[in-house]
């Protein structure tokens, strides 16, 4: 699942065997990925059962893997059911593998409380999988836990998302990854520096000449500081080693900062990082596609933070037009497709990570729409593709006209490394938001399918409000509908915010189980309203924070300022006092 | 033994060899910012082999001894080489981990240096 969510379907074949649905339940739990994976798996469940089928070998050897094998081939079996099944085997190893970690759980709770926000999307989706409860109850209790966590919990809930493919980073983890960048640094287009990162790292355990091969790997600029991308390459490197994969000796195609081909992203990614991140904000299916996309080709060229900034800069600016977006998205999209072709083929045979959502846009996105119609209860769109696979996403959203693609948006932000507000942020009003989507079914099932994908917390509230209503009246939710239903109706009951979308997602349900096809059509049309709607609010936020974060800049920048007043003051007074001495 | 001797015999060298590095900083009174006051340039040649030193802006002192039949080796090419050593050593540098002082272990650093030793030969 946990792959399923993290890469694109084609990936999905590595996340069947790879993700742990039980790593969620168990140790993953720790990570909010865990939480995400399940949502999107769920999602992604319909997409990876196509895909799966191939991922079931994938499982590794390792004991990430054992959950993995368990998982793939329940997803395999049905995307509602097998989520359950799969995630309750699973979990037993996992939680078995959990329990010890449990303790760093708690430590991750910090975590956690990143994913508590997430939780609430998780919860969903993970209504399933009891063992994810379990997972959700944990994070759930420690909603804020300082993120202080040791690095070492951090790591081990990382493992969640270990799948065959180590080398990608799943949506959750990289939602869990950007939780512990703002820790570090609020600004996630700032830069961590190197000491910072090394006590961080070293929270780690790992021993100093391993982190120093992590950190030859990831600095990829070499200038002693990480950026948001190269932090997750790091850190996800890391949580690999913890969960016993080898350092490789090159960084991963996967974990490079840029997604994308270097060749391919330059130029569009800029375009199509804007338009992506705004739809990011919106929680647009296809903005999350785009940005994804965007945020790889960023990442492949890498112009640095800087392009990262941008991105996200214009991300916020879009977010109040949503409208425009879908133009932009579309051309991003198409862009970030074809630019996936390349890197898809390269990137899946290396690695998930980061690249997935390249690789699935492309051709696996076409796929991905279609397995996710096919399967019965094929999981909404978004979920399939793992936030992560932008490229699908896009694809997806296209096709679906914007149908929830927001699995792939959504890792599309995790990867941009731009989140959308972050998990910190309050829960404004998501779920107010949300009810407001609710009316449209096409929302619900957006947000269902948004969850898996949006690597923000506050997406994450939003979606899974959304998700708790999309998941009833997935109507929009493809395929999967019937999973999302399922599912949400199981979330709905759970989570108390997502209460009041129940009710709302329980009627939407009844016309959510309509055939994916009617809904998708009709998701896709209602969809835009939500997603502007989401867009906007998103870009409200983010706005809200950096009002914030201005204010007290501002507050502070006007107390030196009075400082040095005074001084300036006292020293015209001693000048004063001098001249007539020096005139004299 | 003969690898033992050899390196020994290269360790004494280099050993020796900083002695004229010192001596050439020590005498260079003006900034050794210079890009020129970095490279040393051929610090003394023996029978065996010749010596070039370059010195970094943090009194990082890089040595490189080549064999003395290898005299398509040109003055350009030690530059650059040493170049590319003050380059990869940044890099070493650069990752908080490292501790200066230690030996260092970076493959990526290892691997510039072999590539540029093949190189040379």
């Amino acid at each position: 699942m946990a792959a399923a969510q993290a890469g694109l379907p084609v990936r999905l074949e590595s996340v069947a065997g790879e993700l742990p649905l039980p790593v969620f339940v168990g140790i993953t739990n720790e990570l909010e990925m865990r939480y995400p994976n399940h949502p999107s798996t769920n999602e992604s469940q319909p997409h990876i059962l196509g895909s799966l089928t191939g991922s079931a070998p994938h499982p590794p050897a390792d004991r990430p893997v054992l959950r993995h094998p368990d998982t793939s081939m329940d997803k395999q079996e049905a995307w509602s059911p097998p989520r359950s099944p799969g995630i309750s085997p699973p979990c037993s190893p996992s939680a078995y593998r959990s329990y010890p970690y449990g303790a760093q759980r708690n430590g991750t709770d910090t975590l956690l409380a990143y994913d508590g926000k997430v939780p609430g999307r998780p919860s969903v989706p993970q209504e399933n999988s009891s063992p994810s409860h379990y997972s959700l109850k944990l994070q759930s209790e420690q909603p804020v836990i300082t993120r202080g966590a040791s690095v070492e919990r951090l790591v081990e809930r990382a493992e969640i998302d270990y799948s065959d493919e180590p080398w990608r980073i799943t949506e959750e983890q990289r939602e869990y990854y950007t939780n512990q960048f703002r820790s570090l640094q609020p600004d996630l287009n700032a830069l961590i520096m190197g000491t910072v990162a090394k006590n961080f790292f070293t929270k780690s355990k790992l021993p100093i000449p391993e982190l120093s091969h992590i950190w030859e790997l990831s600095d990829v600029d070499k200038d002693g500081a990480l950026t948001f991308p190269e932090f997750c390459t790091a850190f996800h490197l890391i949580v690999a080693r913890k969960n016993g994969y080898p350092l490789p000796e090159t960084l991963p195609a996967t974990l490079r900062p840029g997604f994308v081909e270097p060749g391919v992203v330059t130029v569009p990614p800029s375009e199509a990082t804007e338009p992506l991140i705004v739809f990011d904000d919106n929680m647009m299916p296809g903005a999350n596609q785009l940005e994804m996309g965007s945020v790889d080709l960023q990442m492949t060229s890498r112009p640095g933070v800087t392009a990262k900034q941008d991105r996200r800069e214009e991300s916020r600016k879009p977010e109040f037009s949503p409208k425009r977006i879908p133009d932009p998205h579309e051309k991003p999209i198409q862009r970030v497709s074809t630019l996936k072709p390349d890197s898809p083929q390269e990137l899946d045979a290396n690695m998930k990570s980061r690249t997935r959502p390249r690789s699935y846009s492309s051709t696996s996105m076409d796929d991905a729409m279609k397995k996710v119609e096919e399967p019965p209860t094929p999981p909404p769109r978004p979920q399939k593709t793992h936030s992560r696979a932008s490229s699908l996403d896009l694809n997806k959203l296209f096709q679906q006209s914007g149908q929830g693609s927001r699995p792939s948006q959504h890792s599309l932000s995790a990867k941009s490394g731009w989140l959308p507000p972050p998990p910190a942020l309050p829960p404004r009003p998501p779920a107010t938001q949300i009810f407001s989507f609710l009316p449209s079914s096409e929302k619900s099932s957006q947000k269902a399918v948004q969850q898996p994908n949006f690597a923000d917390f506050s997406k994450f509230r939003e979606e899974q409000e959304s998700s708790v209503r999309g998941g009833l009246s997935t109507e929009d939710l493809v395929p999967p509908k019937s999973d999302s239903t399922l599912r949400h109706q199981g979330h709905a009951p759970q989570k108390p915010v997502r209460r009041k979308l129940h009710p709302e997602s329980q009627s939407a349900t009844p016309p959510s189980a309509t055939p994916y096809s009617a809904a998708t059509l009709t998701k896709s049309t209602q969809r835009p309203p939500p997603k502007q709607k989401r867009e906007i609010q998103m870009a409200i936020r983010k706005n809200r924070e950096t009002n914030a974060v201005l204010t007290r800049l501002n507050s502070e920048l006007q107390q030196q300022l009075k400082v040095v007043h005074r001084e300036r003051v006292t020293l015209e007074s001693q000048l004063e006092l001098l001249r007539p001495v020096a005139s004299t | 033994d003969n690898v033992c001797s050899g390196e020994l015999k290269f360790h004494y060298t280099v050993h020796t060899s900083l002695d004229v590095v010192e001596e050439k900083i020590s005498g260079v009174g003006k900034a050794l910012a210079d890009q020129r006051e970095l490279y040393l340039g051929l610090l003394y040649p023996t029978e065996d082999y010749k010596v070039y030193g370059y010195v970094t802006n943090s009194k990082v002192k890089f040595v490189i001894v080549v064999d003395s039949s290898n005299t398509s080796l040109r003055d350009n090419e030690i530059r650059s080489m040493f170049r590319k050593l003050h380059n990869s050593f940044t890099d070493v540098m650069c990752n908080p981990f490292y501790n200066p002082g230690d030996p260092i272990q970076s493959k990526a650093f290892d691997s510039i240096v072999s590539t540029m030793m093949v190189q040379a030969c």
